[in-house]
């Protein structure tokens, strides 16, 4: 395992990891995503970068987080700097086997603390809020289809709704457990007529009726069991029918009081659901990709009530097969009075967009700058490299 | 669309049985303001001294902890392994001594039965643009299940703080919804103490760890959403400076109940609670203005400032002009709103005139996809289902994915097409239209879909209807026609 946290690993704008010597095959549109996955998993609420993992190393902690360092005795570490919170044993587990591994101290464009702005940018990778009208998922969608021709690439949410980051012009299709009984298969035939004039209703209904034949019984009435969840994002994500492109969303981050026991509940959550959702991927794993990512991070310091409030930088987590893991990528800001981010947050080092852009570039095999100009227009950072194995 | 058709479906809920498309549109919904009733009797009649809110918060908190702890006993008892997490939980209800077993059950079913009850007065109305702003406030202030404690609450909230004020002026709706339990639970209110108050130097001396960064004090949480979501908006000019010292301003407004500084609080007329002693002394500095302290009222005179600033009146008026003409407002009308604003000092009669009289909400293509609540309503006043079990009714928009107060974040639920315009709404959407159509006492659909979409009905539904195999199968078409669909 390694961990790099020189305070000056940055060079010329873009990160340099400390292993260095990857040549990774980079050819424009060659091969377009074949048959590798990507699951994106929003955390909706803005979820505590320094509690997902906490810089234990960080003489700075004592002071801002005292009473709740005593949840890491034992935990998962990451080098002797990092630990992985309790809750998220099997993502430790992972890290530890190599397959996952954090980023720390990112952060998207976004320097303000509205929580709906704040994702509304991570979502549509627009420079300001409300700068861009789609998302990024869905152009990374409709890079993938420029490139490989045929077919386009499926791409789904496993949510009641489209979350922004898959909306726009690349057809996307979402899908999520109901407790309604289906109905019957002539209504079905005549509503597809009544909106065969509609282009908007019709190609709805389309892509509603694709992926209800894909889930089958999937034997669910909701979203609310996480295992559950996990596994039938990764049922919808199999086979030559299945997504290539996934997203999901989870919320109960937002702690701004009592963080102890409702962040626990929620990292239990994810756990449980990437646990799963790699269980059921099966051999497919190795050519899976799982990006987490939240709106922002939370007040270094606890708050008067035993939370933690809007904040700045956070934490990412990558994982898959093929991913270089085992390590924390940071410019570590440090927790000292004069090295918080307005003297309250952690200090944002690295840019999420070009985590996000360099990963996905990366793992699908699409040129990085292309990537990210297009993902992530109007950043000056360069998309990270060396998250992969070549 | 035609005049008629929009007065039916883009300002109200559709026609309901019985009902004739309005002659005169614009006069049919101006003639609302003067018939409508804040206070019908079945809210009366239900809106009763409530329980104390703390102690329905310490129930629940102890119950949730008996469950984990249940849950935990059986994982490590292998006779028990089989049990799951909802067995768990009706065991940590048996363990509750019957008084609190009963006060767990009648906050369950109130929550259910206030939900049906705003649905039915809906279904019911015979002013239903009325109800349709009833519903958009709430969905301003939004309040939601998700955090303990709201459930007795969230429905006296919009019963009690939205309902009286959807004519009146918007700070009083404005202070009324923000001051009010649910809204002071919801956003962490409750829980905030000044860190200079007596109670917390008290506290500190007591732990003799005045100088530990961990002790109760100050959240941020609401003063920041009424800032960002309920006044100003989030550009609305206003600093992190601005929302600490609003936030110290709001200090002592709770609820009764909570913790030990209770017995020296002042019950408040809408069920709140002002416990001077844990409110942060001093005068504060909001938006370079000053307020010098004044307990209480100190936190209403900000909000007094607020609810009239410019900002305010931008932001007010973009979100009712989406509502009402389109997910991209039109800044005509944005504009003309938000001089009205200004002008009346937030007199929201006068807005929805303004809106009911602008030739911006007239457009005759629809301008908005209905959301699964506005759906849901349309289809019962249409299907003349008449009143459902409250328990159905919650299931359905449980299904459907917005059932009220349950919003998944403080913004309340979304207001565009790209939220519910999506496949699998639409599906489930079908998949109910053929449950509601099974029930429903309806003859000649065809004539119905005429009658409800006056002059506005597609030939490709006419003729869809006509094909249908029977009047249930016709029914259920016409519930997700794109006419139905949109409004």
């Amino acid at each position: 395992m390694l961990t790099h946290l020189n305070r000056r690993t940055m060079l010329a704008g873009s990160l340099v990891l400390g292993a260095s010597g990857l040549t990774l095959p980079r050819i424009a549109f060659a091969q377009g995503a074949g048959t590798r996955n990507l699951l994106f998993v929003l955390l909706r609420g803005a979820a505590d970068g320094m509690a997902m993992l906490a810089p234990v190393g960080d003489p700075g902690l004592e002071a801002l987080r005292g009473p709740l360092l005593a949840d890491y005795d034992g935990a998962e570490r990451i080098g002797s700097f990092f630990a992985v919170h309790p809750a998220l044993a099997e993502i430790g587990k992972a890290v530890a086997a190599g397959e996952a591994l954090f980023v720390h101290a990112a952060a998207t464009a976004y320097r303000e603390r509205s929580h709906f702005d704040a994702q509304n940018l991570l979502e549509s990778g627009g420079a300001v809020p409300y700068g861009a009208r789609d998302g990024w998922l869905n152009r990374l969608a409709g890079l993938i289809n420029e490139s490989a021709g045929g077919d386009p690439v499926r791409a789904l949410a496993i949510a009641p709704s489209v979350p922004l980051a898959l909306r726009g012009d690349a057809p996307v299709s979402n899908y999520a457990p109901s407790a309604l009984p289906e109905a019957s298969e002539d209504l079905i035939a005549r509503v597809s007529q009544l909106y065969g004039d509609d282009s908007e209703l019709g190609g709805l209904w389309a892509r509603a009726l694709e992926t209800r034949a894909m889930a089958g019984d999937d034997g669910l009435n909701n979203l609310r069991d996480a295992h559950a969840a996990g596994d039938l994002a990764a049922s919808l994500m199999q086979g030559p029918q299945g997504a290539r492109i996934g997203m999901i969303e989870l919320g109960g981050w937002d702690t701004h009081a009592n963080q102890r026991g409702g962040f626990a509940r929620s990292a239990r959550q994810l756990d449980a659901l990437l646990a799963a959702y790699r269980t059921t991927m099966g051999t497919s794993w190795n050519d899976t990709m799982v990006l987490v990512a939240t709106e922002f991070g939370r007040t270094a310091r606890l708050n008067g009530t035993g939370g933690t409030d809007h904040g700045t930088a956070g934490a990412a987590l990558i994982m898959g097969g093929n991913v270089r893991g085992g390590r924390v990528i940071a410019d570590w800001p440090g927790l000292g009075a004069n090295q918080l981010f307005q003297n309250r947050d952690l200090a944002p080092t690295t840019a999420l967009e070009s985590v996000l852009a360099g990963a996905v570039a990366e793992h699908l095999r699409l040129d990085p700058a292309l990537t990210m100009a297009r993902l992530f227009p109007g950043r000056s950072a360069a998309p990270l490299t060396g998250i992969t194995r070549a | 669309m035609t005049p008629a058709s929009i007065a039916l479906s883009r300002f109200g809920y559709g026609l309901s049985p019985g009902e004739t498309a309005p002659q005169d549109p614009r006069g049919w919904l101006l003639g609302q303001l003067k018939r409508y009733d804040p206070a019908p009797a079945v809210i009366a009649k239900r809106v009763r001294a409530q329980g104390n809110i703390g102690e329905t918060l310490e129930l629940l908190r102890t119950l949730r902890r008996d469950t984990r702890e249940m849950a935990e006993m059986a994982a490590k008892e292998p006779m028990m392994a089989d049990m799951s997490r909802q067995n768990a939980r009706d065991a940590a209800l048996a363990n509750l001594p019957p008084e609190l077993r009963e006060k767990y059950d009648e906050a369950r079913s109130m929550l259910v039965q206030d939900v049906a009850l705003r649905v039915n007065l809906a279904v019911s109305s015979a002013t239903p643009l009325m109800e349709r702003l009833v519903h958009f406030w709430a969905n301003h202030f939004s309040v939601s299940v998700g955090k303990l404690g709201t459930q007795m609450a969230v429905g006296d909230h919009e019963f009690t703080a939205i309902r009286p004020h959807v004519l009146g002026r918007f700070s009083d709706m404005l202070e009324a919804a923000v001051l009010h339990p649910a809204m002071l639970l919801y956003l962490d209110q409750f829980q905030s103490a000044g860190p200079n108050s007596p109670a917390q130097q008290r506290r500190g001396r007591r732990s003799g760890q005045a100088d530990q960064v961990v002790r109760r004090g100050l959240n941020e949480n609401l003063a920041r959403e009424i800032l960002e979501l309920h006044t100003l908006g989030v550009h609305g000019g206003y600093s992190q400076a601005d929302v600490t010292e609003f936030a110290r301003a709001l200090t002592g407004w709770t609820v009764p109940g909570i913790g030990r500084v209770d017995r020296f609080g002042e019950d408040q007329p809408n069920g709140a609670m002002f416990v001077a002693v844990a409110h942060e002394p001093g005068t504060r500095r909001v938006l370079s203005r000053s307020y010098p302290a004044g307990a209480a009222d100190q936190a209403r005179a900000i909000l007094n400032d607020l609810a009239t600033h410019p900002a305010t009146a931008r932001h007010i008026a973009t979100k009712l002009a989406r509502h009402f003409a389109g997910d991209t407002p039109p800044p005509t009308l944005v504009a003309q709103l938000e001089a009205d604003f200004l002008r009346s000092g937030g007199d929201l009669a006068s807005l929805t005139r303004t809106l009911i009289t602008a030739p911006e909400t007239w457009e005759p293509a629809p301008v908005k996809f209905r959301t699964p609540f506005e759906w849901l309503v349309a289809s019962l006043r249409l299907t003349g289902a008449g009143t459902l079990p409250p328990r159905r009714i919650v299931a359905a928009l449980t299904q459907l994915g917005q059932v009220p107060w349950r919003a998944p974040s403080p913004a309340g639920y979304d207001d565009i097409a790209a939220s519910w315009a999506g496949p699998d709404a639409l599906l489930r959407r079908v998949e109910l239209a053929e449950q509601m159509a099974r029930d429903a006492p309806i003859d000649d659909v065809t004539a119905h879909a005429e009658a409800a979409f006056p002059g506005a009905l597609s030939d490709a539904t006419r003729t869809q209807l006509a094909r249908a195999e029977s009047g249930r199968q016709a029914l259920a078409l016409l519930l997700v026609s794109p006419e139905m669909l949109r409004r």
